[in-house]
């Protein structure tokens, strides 16, 4: 059993491999509930359930627990009403079951203010963002990357300047992106365009060349010319890779966009994050963070199962 | 072998005899001019092929066999047109040939069959680049996959095929072109025996119902006298043609031969072509360098 678990590069059994991938989310939950619920393991503070005569001590307060014994020591030697609580965890680490409460509440609280949104409404915000960036970076991305694999003149002519591009970090652009497109999505949409599109180029170009030359050479001897080259067998000989690719860049566009939403006024789920932040709500703050995982993995999730729709000779293509 | 006595390969009978006079009165489908290739390399110009000239009749099986690194893959490749002569020139029908075209099929060992196709539609590719239309094209390469015996895996893609198909696949592909020659790169090479000599006898049946001459590469030896009309062999550094032997085993071909005395006799003059003695070529080095490393006491002492 063990030595079969640790087997180089062999596949577990597919009972297996669900408990397995049970376990990578089962374990991190573990250790936070452990550390939430156990009053022993880590617990700095303490809350107050009854203030004694301490000034200023109040029933709910979260109070270091260096300062509490102390406190609790001068009320003994002066004979006072002695303070009573229980060990806490500060408040940035709400425990889990209050996270998953909020996952439900965090929709369903009315913003503070009029004219503040949702949650639903600032995520569907984000979506938005993330989306224009990403489809418009790989409009111009993928078949710029296509050229520059099959054409070595191509490649020549735009990757010298695209891997130089590649190192300027995306955020160094926003105060640049406001000036000219203004404080709203706009800039925003170009943050997330100038972190994925010259990664995209590359990366494109790069699994381009990776096509069999082979199979170029046995469509040239079948009479395959030029653009039918192009089209008829490059890019049908990419694709399942290109759209592999492009799974893993939208991933990229996710992590753009805390940074792109800081741009111009604040907007979208960074606007309620920081929002939430500020009210000490920490475990919205997590919920949200959350939603943000639960909609990359769902919608990786999604193009895999496209992906084995569209391409009905990827599976066990590897193999042959 | 050498113990055996056989005729010499030099010698026909009146029908093999008869068959070649009237193969050579038949056009020349490829002609082969002073071609001559040279690569760059770390060490300086190599000459990889040397002042090769040869024509192959219509509808000949030429085999190609050479020693590694005599270059039959280049010669192939330079037929195919995927790469350039230094010098000299390829004619097919009297035309010079540079670049690839559908008029030289070519099956190549790794089957290159496109992934992304159906097997219908991997056959259908070559008449559709030659602008058949959708209908005509589906048609034909139904009767290529028919005449492959692959009717009922049309509808399936490469991945789904064995090794022995898939090159089946890639000969209909390559066939449905017509084209005038069809040049095959060791395409047997990647099977095992078993299904080898299969594809070997399916080659034979397509080849003499078919209107095509074929350039076949191979360094099997068996597989070269048992196909071929012809076997032009190439010796290394530079790749030259040595010898062009005309196969003395009559026609059509069947695996009883591989026994007969023509047969043998064959291939045993390739075998001293491509291997000569070695106290001759004054070689040692793939000598194994062998020590005893058996503890005495094993319990099987030789293995004689």
């Amino acid at each position: 059993m063990f030595s079969q678990l640790f087997a180089v590069r062999k596949k577990l059994d597919s009972k297996q491999r669900i408990l397995v991938s049970i376990l990578s989310f089962l374990v991190p939950l573990v250790v936070w509930s452990l550390i939430s619920y156990v009053p022993f393991l880590w617990h700095p503070k303490v809350e107050i359930t009854t203030p004694g005569d301490v000034s200023y001590f109040s029933e709910g307060m979260l109070i270091d627990r260096e300062i509490f014994d102390t406190e609790v020591e001068v009320m003994i030697t002066e004979s006072k009403a002695i303070p009573d609580g229980l060990p806490a965890n500060p408040i940035y680490l709400p425990a889990p079951h209050e996270v998953a409460t909020a996952l439900y509440t965090a929709f369903t609280t009315e913003p503070k203010r009029r004219n503040e949104k949702w949650l639903h409404e600032s995520l569907w915000d984000s979506i938005q963002v993330i989306f224009w960036g990403f489809v418009i970076s790989s409009i111009i991305a993928v078949p710029l990357g296509i050229l520059a694999g099959t054409y070595d003149v191509f490649s020549r002519l735009f990757e010298p300047f695209i891997e130089f591009f590649r190192y300027l970090p995306a955020p160094a652009f926003g105060a640049l992106a406001v000036a000219i497109l203004g404080i709203h999505d706009a800039p925003k949409i170009a943050i997330i365009f100038i972190g994925t599109f010259f990664q995209q180029v590359l990366v494109v170009s790069n699994t381009t060349r990776k096509l069999d030359p082979s199979l170029l050479e046995a469509a040239m001897t079948l009479g395959a010319r030029r653009l039918s080259l192009l089209f008829r067998v490059v890019i049908p000989g990419i694709i399942t890779h290109l759209f592999k690719d492009l799974r893993i860049l939208l991933g990229w566009a996710w992590t753009y966009l805390i940074v792109a939403e800081l741009i111009g006024t604040s907007s979208g789920i960074t606007w309620f994050i920081t929002q939430q932040a500020r009210y000490k709500n920490f475990e919205n703050v997590y919920a949200a963070i959350i939603i943000i995982g639960i909609i990359g993995l769902t919608t990786d999730m999604i193009l895999a199962q496209m992906g084995k729709k569209i391409f009905p000779w990827e599976k066990g293509a590897a193999k042959a | 072998m050498s113990q055996l006595e056989l005729p010499s390969y030099l010698d026909q009978s009146e029908e093999v005899k008869d068959r070649f006079d009237r193969m050579k009165d038949r056009p020349v489908t490829l002609q082969v001019k002073n071609l001559q290739k040279e690569f760059d390399s770390p060490q300086g110009k190599v000459t990889a092929l040397k002042d090769i000239n040869f024509k192959t009749y219509k509808r000949e099986f030429v085999c190609v066999i050479g020693p590694s690194g005599c270059g039959k893959s280049t010669l192939i490749r330079i037929l195919a047109g995927l790469e350039t002569p230094t010098s000299g020139e390829v004619l097919l029908d009297g035309k010079a040939v540079s670049a690839p075209g559908p008029d030289r099929g070519m099956v190549f060992q790794g089957y290159t069959l496109f992934p992304w196709l159906t097997v219908k539609k991997n056959v259908m590719f070559g008449l559709e680049m030659s602008g058949h239309g959708k209908t005509s094209s589906e048609e034909q390469a139904l009767q290529w996959i028919d005449l492959v015996g692959l009717s009922k895996f049309a509808n399936a893609y490469p991945h789904q095929l064995s090794g022995g198909m898939k090159q089946r696949v890639a000969i209909a592909r390559a066939l449905a072109n017509q084209p005038r020659i069809l040049l095959m790169d060791e395409p047997f090479g990647a099977l095992d025996a078993q299904t080898r000599a299969k594809m070997q006898s399916y080659l034979h049946e397509i080849w003499k119902n078919i209107d095509v001459t074929i350039l076949f590469i191979t360094h099997d030896l068996d597989e070269a006298v048992y196909l071929a009309d012809r076997v032009l062999v190439l010796k290394a550094h530079p790749g030259e043609v040595q010898e062009v032997i005309e196969v003395p085993v009559p026609q059509p071909r069947s695996p009883d031969q591989l026994l007969s005395p023509e047969f043998l006799a064959t291939k045993r003059r390739l075998e001293e072509l491509i291997h000569p003695k070695e106290e001759e070529a004054g070689i040692n080095e793939d000598q194994l360098n062998m020590v005893r490393m058996v503890d005495v006491n094993n319990e099987v002492e030789s293995v004689f």
